[in-house]
């Protein structure tokens, strides 16, 4: 009975998100007040219908109501209860419902924090997002229903149980955020869409806009580096990222949000490149509509790839070709209409930031086409098969990225309007030098490759040394009384600070790639229990092996003794986990976390000789997830900026209306 | 500076740009492309030993074999003609005789293949989509029957 009622409130949210479309969008166009009005109350219903089936189908799960499809393909009474819930969106009609329930929040909560808004923007901007629920649900209602029922005859008493290595707690977190992240950028678009409508994008709107997308990309962030986590510790290949399509389609609005964040900037402070934000925003939405398809299309075939399913395919691809196309349209036609605003000159603070956002948009590019150039060429040669790897990826994302990553540091030390390139470098003497002597200090110590590495830590350390430089300068630390410098630190802007936290974490997260991808160690062997495999200065001693009994796996436990120069440190273990409701087998590494890096155990198939281990070295590799949460952390502080809060913005339009130069 | 030179720079400054990043994205994908091929379309298309290459087909059914210190053999098939592989490493855990498999390497002088990569799948109903084309147009594979399936609930 709750299934269906959850099917039903489906339908009705569906219904209402026409409304919500049709009526607002009308309204504004007729200037007609009352029609306008029902734009919030339409996103709040939508919202708590589409809850209310997302809760019918957790409490299917709950109850292991086997006669619903879905469920029966996707869980097993003997599961624990977190993966009963997160089994909910480990398959593709639960994790499109989610999709969409979060588009709904995000329709709901643009309706509730932002009375301060002119009435016309906001119908316009929630009937944009209502029209993407339109897309969505129908996609839902008609091809992918995770209410389906198994006729009453033929209900099984037993799930199937769903993936096993999906059964962990960084990917039950993994798509709610990544998600959250993905769909968060409609708001942007939404915001772009309407700007179009209306004609007019001014300071107002990039504050306005510029929460949501920090926001989204906060939660990418931490999305994208919660996935890589995954990744690097129950896949057991001992690596976090292979450019594969999948990780490419998080990578690309996340590249397109991070440009869209400081271009907004631009638009906030200085009321220009507001075509080009403009544009950002309806190309960060685009992406991740994008990847939504690349993932549960299954035109490219991925390693992280689940059964799919090519018939939703085209319908997703109609969807993505009615939001992009139709948005380049309006965009196309309207564009030339938006007022340009304050003139730059190429050096300051402006002129850092365009670079900062050709940067990014290209190194976007480059992944897209890389992504993407398999597809282009199967069509071009009539079937022809390529890939495209690493090599291609490392290659021009690198080269893209270190310009940027070199200018982290220079950007926020140059005035606005017009500033003194070498002003702003004298700033950050200290910076330097400290980077300077750390790539002086690897290099005598280094092995392996050690000019690049040299170089590659100098990066990391530049913009580290920079981002707290700049903060050093703000607070005016050792050049006031320290206890000034604190005050000075406590009232601190909390975006300046984000931005302080933001880009402390890419130098971590580089510092992280260089230092593990440098010294990593791999040995990969068989051993018999005694035989002891030497890496990163340590020593694994192959101890046993016994069966263990899982609540629903049965595991084979291989033990061993960690050691540094005789000295036992801990003991470790690696399993071989075979599923009792598939069958199917997945593999637990043993990590062991220390100060220089991760040592990461993990075991294969037995051989011959005895059993098969691959033992990983990765130093200092915690740094890259360290840098990510201090991203996201920064996106947070930055959120909390009072500026942002609801109420303020109004009299903050006030003052800035009173001081243009700010 | 006025309105009309700060957008001619912009606009300069961007084609610039957008030039030098089609210039690199071009000269690495001629270099780093890497194809795909059936052990048929190897025979076929007399590869060169020594080319970088994804080899797709289904894992032959007896091929698979433990050598020592991490080395496994196995061989891949796309029912019409047959390529050894060595590969040292680890198997992803849904390797299995008689299911679709990926890999990476390269063709040595004897005829067989060095595996570095053999790319692993999430999803025991999942088939490569090279792999599933190339039996196909064998006529072998039956999209309906989607392989693996079955048999991973059998083992």
């Amino acid at each position: 009975m709750i299934v269906e009622l959850g099917h039903f409130a489906l339908v009705l949210a569906f219904a209402v998100a026409v409304y919500q479309t049709i009526v607002p969008l009308y309204g504004a166009m007729r200037g007609d007040q009352q029609l306008m009005n029902e734009a919030p109350a339409a996103a709040i219903a939508q919202f708590v219908l589409v809850a209310a089936a997302f809760g019918a189908l957790v409490w299917a799960y709950l109850q292991s109501d086997f006669s619903v499809l879905n469920v029966w393909a996707n869980s097993h009474t003997a599961k624990p209860l977190l993966y009963k819930i997160t089994g909910v969106w480990s398959n593709h009609e639960g994790s499109m419902l989610l999709w969409v329930s979060i588009l709904s929040l995000f329709g709901m909560a643009v309706a509730v924090f932002s009375g301060n808004l002119p009435l016309s923007l906001k119908a316009r901007v929630l009937g944009v997002q209502g029209s993407i629920s339109v897309g969505f649900l129908l996609y839902i209602i008609t091809v992918s229903n995770p209410f389906e029922r198994i006729p009453l005859d033929q209900v099984p008493m037993q799930g199937r149980g769903f993936n096993p290595i999906l059964q962990d707690p960084a990917l039950a977190f993994h798509p709610p955020l990544l998600y959250t992240g993905y769909v968060g950028f409609s708001v942007a678009f939404s915001f772009a869409i309407a700007a179009l409508m209306e004609g007019k994008v001014d300071a107002a709107w990039a504050r306005w806009v510029r929460p949501w997308t920090l926001a989204a990309w906060t939660f990418l962030t931490l999305g994208i580096a919660l996935g890589s986590w995954w990744a690097y510790y129950e896949l057991g290949w001992g690596g976090w990222w292979f450019w594969d399509p999948v990780e490419n389609a998080s990578l690309m609005p996340w590249l397109a949000g991070a440009a869209l964040l400081h271009s907004a900037i631009v638009v906030e402070k200085r009321n220009t490149l507001k075509i080009w934000t403009i544009l950002l925003a309806i190309i960060a939405f685009s992406l991740s509509l994008i990847g939504t398809f690349l993932v549960r299309s299954g035109v490219l075939s991925s390693v992280h790839a689940f059964a799919v399913d090519p018939g939703r395919g085209v319908f997703i691809l109609m969807i993505l070709l009615f939001f992009i196309g139709g948005s380049f349209v309006l965009y196309a036609a309207r564009a030339g209409t938006l007022k340009t605003g304050g003139l730059f000159a190429p050096i300051s603070r402006e002129g850092a930031l365009v670079v900062n956002n050709l940067l990014m948009s290209a190194s976007a590019a480059a992944v897209f086409i890389g992504t993407l150039f398999p597809l282009a060429y199967e069509a071009i040669t009539g079937g022809g098969k390529i890939t495209v790897g690493a090599p291609y990826f490392n290659f021009t994302f690198g080269i893209l990225m270190i310009p940027l990553l070199l200018l982290i540091p220079v950007g926020p030390m140059l005035s606005w309007k017009r500033a003194d390139l070498f002003a702003a470098l004298q700033r950050l003497t200290a910076a330097a030098g400290i980077a300077i002597v750390s790539a002086i200090a690897v290099a005598a110590i280094a092995y392996g490759h050690p000019v690049m590495a040299a170089l590659g830590i100098a990066l990391g350390v530049w913009i580290i040394a920079g981002a707290l430089e700049e903060l050093a300068i703000r607070i005016k630390l050792f050049r006031a009384p320290l206890s000034t410098s604190l005050r000075r630190l406590w009232k601190l802007p909390g975006q300046a600070l984000g931005m302080t936290l933001a880009h402390l974490g890419m130098g971590l997260v580089v510092l992280g790639i260089i230092a593990s991808s440098t010294w990593k160690e791999e040995v990969i062997t068989s051993v018999r229990p005694g035989e002891v495999i030497r890496a990163g200065g340590y020593e694994v001693k192959y101890l046993d092996e016994r069966r263990e009994q899982g609540p629903d796996y049965i595991a084979e436990q291989a033990r061993f003794q960690v050691s540094r120069d005789g000295r036992p440190i801990a003991v470790v273990t690696s399993e071989k986990r075979s599923f009792i409701p598939r069958g199917m087998p997945t593999t637990e590494v043993g990590l062991l976390h220390f100060l220089k890096g991760d040592l990461y155990v993990a075991i294969g198939d037995r051989d011959k000789k005895g059993r098969v281990v691959r033992v990983y070295f990765h130093p200092f590799i915690y740094l890259m997830w360290l840098g990510a949460l201090f991203m996201a952390f920064g996106g947070f502080v930055s959120l909390l900026d009072r500026r942002f809060r609801v109420g303020v913005a109004a009299r903050a339009r006030g003052n800035a209306a009173a001081q243009p130069a700010e | 500076m006025t309105r009309k030179q700060q957008r001619t720079t912009l606009i300069i400054s961007g084609l610039v740009f957008l030039g030098i990043a089609a210039g690199l994205i071009l000269y690495a994908l001629r270099d780093t492309i890497v194809f795909f091929y059936t052990p048929s379309e190897v025979a076929e298309k007399h590869v060169q030993p020594g080319t970088r290459m994804r080899l797709g087909g289904l894992v032959e059914n007896g091929s698979y074999r433990k050598g020592e210190d991490g080395v496994v053999h196995f061989a891949i098939t796309d029912t019409d003609k047959v390529l050894k592989v060595t590969f040292k490493g680890v198997l992803p855990d849904l390797f299995k005789e008689g299911q679709g498999v990926v890999a990476e390497g390269t063709l040595l002088p004897d005829g067989t293949f060095r595996a570095d990569t053999v790319l692993a799948k999430h999803d025991e109903k999942y088939m490569p989509r090279e792999v599933a084309d190339a039996l196909k147009k064998k006529g072998y594979w039956d999209p309906n029957q989607p392989d693996g399936q079955d048999k991973g609930e059998a083992k």
